[in-house]
């Protein structure tokens, strides 16, 4: 609503601020450069509504949709044992994914001047967790190992790479005191990492959390974990069942805070490592090799047959790589823009100067649903109901994406409520929300969903596994086709795309200035959203 | 160093150095054309408005030798997380291995606790040995960072402001152990008397040119306020010497 203000704004001021003296130039214009880069999203969204296939498939959805909510509010589940295992599995993996990445991404973090890490961490960080668990089932089948690695290698790359942010963050004086001459441990543990304690253990948390939703949708490729009891109780239409599931996972990270305290952790670690599924899956050392020697390349290159590979090449860019890379970053950039709407229709029922003190739990509840709701499940039940086009695939995005910066920046408005900036005379309602809150949230919210598009540009590759045509289907089809070369080339694509795109999008903040707008308290919140 | 041996012999030496930061508002240099030459044994006060480029100077000096130097940033430089002993702790990091060091965060190594006991004393902070820094006053703060730089245990002792928090007379006596315990220091300061009376050469800055070097003998405390007071003038704003409060004004 209001970015659309903004937007006409910016169009409106663009030939009118010469006239102006220096002073309003120096002022209008950094609004500008703001609504700018609003303006560039939205277009490229709208273009990409042109392209991206947002069909409705299923005749009657509405029916669908009202049985699924009749089991949504009438949960139930025969079997509390399996319940209970696969909530105990879903913990286990990505408490214990998490416990190893931590200290592995500390350590990459330390070293992260050096140019080789960086790319390592670039590199694994690029490829979603379901895709690494497709890789890693493919040598240690369905097990502990697989499940465990999937969320290690990424989540690893991603902690290096935020930890080393923070790091960066951190005021450089107490380093100057020390003995010059000591080395990076001593230096590390006695100034960075006290200094930057709190925004590393309030990142872990919340790392924890996106480690509960991905250990949760490995079960989609069939890992015992909550996802694989979801999605076979919505094949098989038990929605009450599907209700249960949701509802117990909802709860699960809701609690988070009660349940996991730091004195508990060695005996959750414990249970966790006792917990996780019996077939612990080791490959042999020689079926790796060949797995990274031989299965993943194409035999046309390794027979050293120039034109096959050409032909090779040529149809999976044609047939694969070209058609799933523009569905990809089409949806990817409705999804952006979807989940920008989002916040600005959710944050003002979530806050408590626009909500007021009591009504914005309701707003709140809403928002914590959709942002503990993983993506892929909501874009599963979506698919049930409107049938394997982008469509579900971009109102997921959205809706997820969405509520989770819509909670940032309500928790940013809530922490400025008591601030000196408000006056008792500012305006109630709609005008406060147009005139004080949004565009005091606003640098902000940019930035949140700036740092998110790499993250919806992997979810929506990944949502291919579902059926819709994103490099993700053509991925799940090759690991299906046990066709390693064209998987391997698909998610080397994926990869760089994401690279690609995570670079844009560093380029995009520094020319919204948005990371310069907010201040410290924003900024330790803004780490908690990617 | 190598010339460390011979007496008298230059710890610091400035060549017309020139610094600016190049901010957007034009090159405004920090520092302009600055000679210095300072010599082991020296004890030099620098004096000057705020904004003269005293911060600046005195890391640029510590560039020169950071290997005996133990510097005491404005700030403190202090790890809000961690206690007064680790605080102090961290400036004699390089005498222990790197186990050690990752062992006395967990349990404080008892020779180390021992020294740095006795340190608190001089400090005055016996009582608060275990509290976080970020607990503290900025007095207190500012005695935990005297602390860290005497921990260091080095010949040269560089401080930005050490004692501008601390009350008149912790002022004087710290200052006065500072100056006892390194063989050589250069000390920026606000408080001109405290200058005249425990150094032995005064420096004084102003917008980045050094207008004054000279022996303490040579100096009264009248001479040393014309060089605060032209300032006022070319400035529109007041701008005070001194955001510390409580500094005499012999004037």
């Amino acid at each position: 609503m209001s970015g659309l203000g903004n937007l006409l704004q910016s169009l409106g001021s663009g030939g009118f601020d010469g006239d102006r003296g220096p002073g309003y130039q120096a002022k209008g214009s950094s609004a500008r450069r703001l609504n700018g880069v609003c303006l560039l999203m939205v277009g490229a969204a709208l273009l990409a509504l042109l392209g991206a296939d947002l069909q409705i498939y299923t005749v009657d959805p509405w029916q669908e949709l009202s049985r699924i909510a009749l089991g949504v509010l009438q949960p139930g589940w025969d079997d509390p044992p399996t319940l209970l295992q696969a909530l105990a599995h879903t913990v286990a993996f990505a408490l214990l994914a998490v416990a190893l990445a931590v200290p592995l991404g500390l350590l990459l973090a330390m070293s992260f001047h050096w140019l080789p890490v960086r790319v390592l961490c670039a590199a694994v960080r690029s490829v979603h967790e379901l895709f690494w668990g497709l890789i890693f089932m493919q040598l240690f089948g369905l097990s502990a190992t697989t499940g465990l690695l999937a969320i290690l290698v990424p989540f690893t790359g991603v902690f290096a790479k935020v930890f080393a942010e923070i790091f960066d963050q951190q005021s450089p004086e107490p380093a100057q005191t020390m003995p010059p001459s000591i080395g990076a441990l001593k230096r590390y543990t006695y100034t960075l990492i006290p200094q930057s304690w709190p925004a590393l253990l309030s990142y872990t948390r919340y790392r924890f959390e996106c480690a509960l939703r991905s250990s949760a949708i490995l079960g989609f490729i069939g890992l015992p974990t909550l996802g694989f009891h979801l999605e076979t109780a919505f094949k098989q239409g038990q929605y009450s069942e599907a209700g249960a599931l949701l509802w117990v996972f909802l709860l699960m990270i809701a609690t988070i805070r009660f349940w996991l305290r730091p004195l508990l952790l060695p005996v959750y670690l414990l249970a966790a490592v006792w917990l996780l599924p019996e077939t612990v899956g080791f490959s042999n050392g020689g079926s790796l090799w060949r797995f990274v020697s031989v299965d993943i390349w194409p035999s046309a290159l390794r027979q050293g047959d120039w034109g096959a590979l050409l032909v090779w090449l040529q149809m999976m860019l044609g047939k694969q790589v070209w058609p799933g890379l523009v569905q990809t970053l089409l949806l990817t950039q409705i999804a952006v823009v979807l989940s920008g709407v989002v916040v600005l229709i959710c944050y003002p029922f979530a806050s408590r100067a626009l909500a007021g003190p009591v009504m914005r739990w309701p707003g709140r509840f809403l928002l914590l649903v959709l942002r503990s709701t993983p993506e892929m499940v909501m874009a599963y039940v979506l698919l049930l109901l409107c049938g394997p086009s982008g469509l579900p695939v971009v109102l997921a995005l959205g809706l997820h994406n969405g509520g989770l910066i819509a909670f940032l920046v309500a928790n940013a408005s809530d922490a400025e409520h008591r601030n000196p900036l408000n006056r008792p005379d500012d305006p109630k309602g709609l005008k406060r929300y147009a005139y004080v809150e949004t565009p005091r949230r606003f640098p902000a919210m940019l930035a949140f969903l700036f740092y998110r598009w790499e993250v919806i540009l992997r979810e929506s590759a990944i949502m291919g596994i579902l059926g819709v045509a994103t490099l993700g289907f053509y991925i799940d089809s090759a690991f299906e086709e046990i066709r390693y070369d064209r998987a391997f080339l698909l998610i080397v694509v994926t990869a760089l795309l994401n690279i690609l795109v995570d670079s844009l999008s560093r380029r995009l903040r520094r020319l919204a200035h948005a990371d310069a707008d907010f201040g410290k308290p924003t900024r330790n919140t803004s780490i908690n959203c990617r | 160093m190598s010339e460390s041996t011979v007496d008298s012999a230059i710890l610091f030496q400035l060549t017309h150095q020139s610094l600016s930061y190049g901010g957007q508002k034009g090159n405004h240099p920090v520092l302009d054309d600055i000679s210095l030459t300072i010599r082991r044994g020296e004890k030099v006060a620098l004096l000057g408005p705020s904004g003269a480029g005293k911060s600046t100077l005195i890391n640029l000096l510590y560039q020169q030798q950071p290997q005996c130097s133990a510097l005491q940033p404005q700030g403190g430089g202090l790890v809000d997380l961690l206690s007064v002993y680790h605080n102090i702790f961290i400036g004699g990091l390089d005498r222990v291995g790197s186990l050690a060091a990752l062992w006395n965060l967990l349990r404080p190594l008892p020779t180390q606790r021992d020294a740095i006991a006795e340190l608190v004393k001089v400090l005055g902070l016996e009582e608060k040995l275990w509290q976080s820094v970020d607990r503290l006053s900025g007095g207190q703060r500012q005695r935990v960072a005297i602390g860290r730089a005497l921990f260091r245990r080095q010949p040269v002792y560089l401080g930005d402001e050490p004692v501008s928090s601390l009350d008149p007379l912790q002022a004087q006596t710290l200052l006065e152990h500072l100056l006892l315990q390194h063989e050589t220091a250069v000390i920026s300061l606000h408080n001109r008397q405290l200058a005249l009376d425990h150094f032995d050469r005064i420096v004084v800055l102003r917008e980045g040119r050094l207008c004054c070097d000279c022996a303490v003998g040579e100096l009264s405390s009248a001479q040393l306020d014309e060089f605060y007071q032209q300032e006022s003038s070319p400035v529109a704003e007041p701008s005070a010497p001194s955001d510390d409060g409580w500094v005499i004004r012999t004037s």
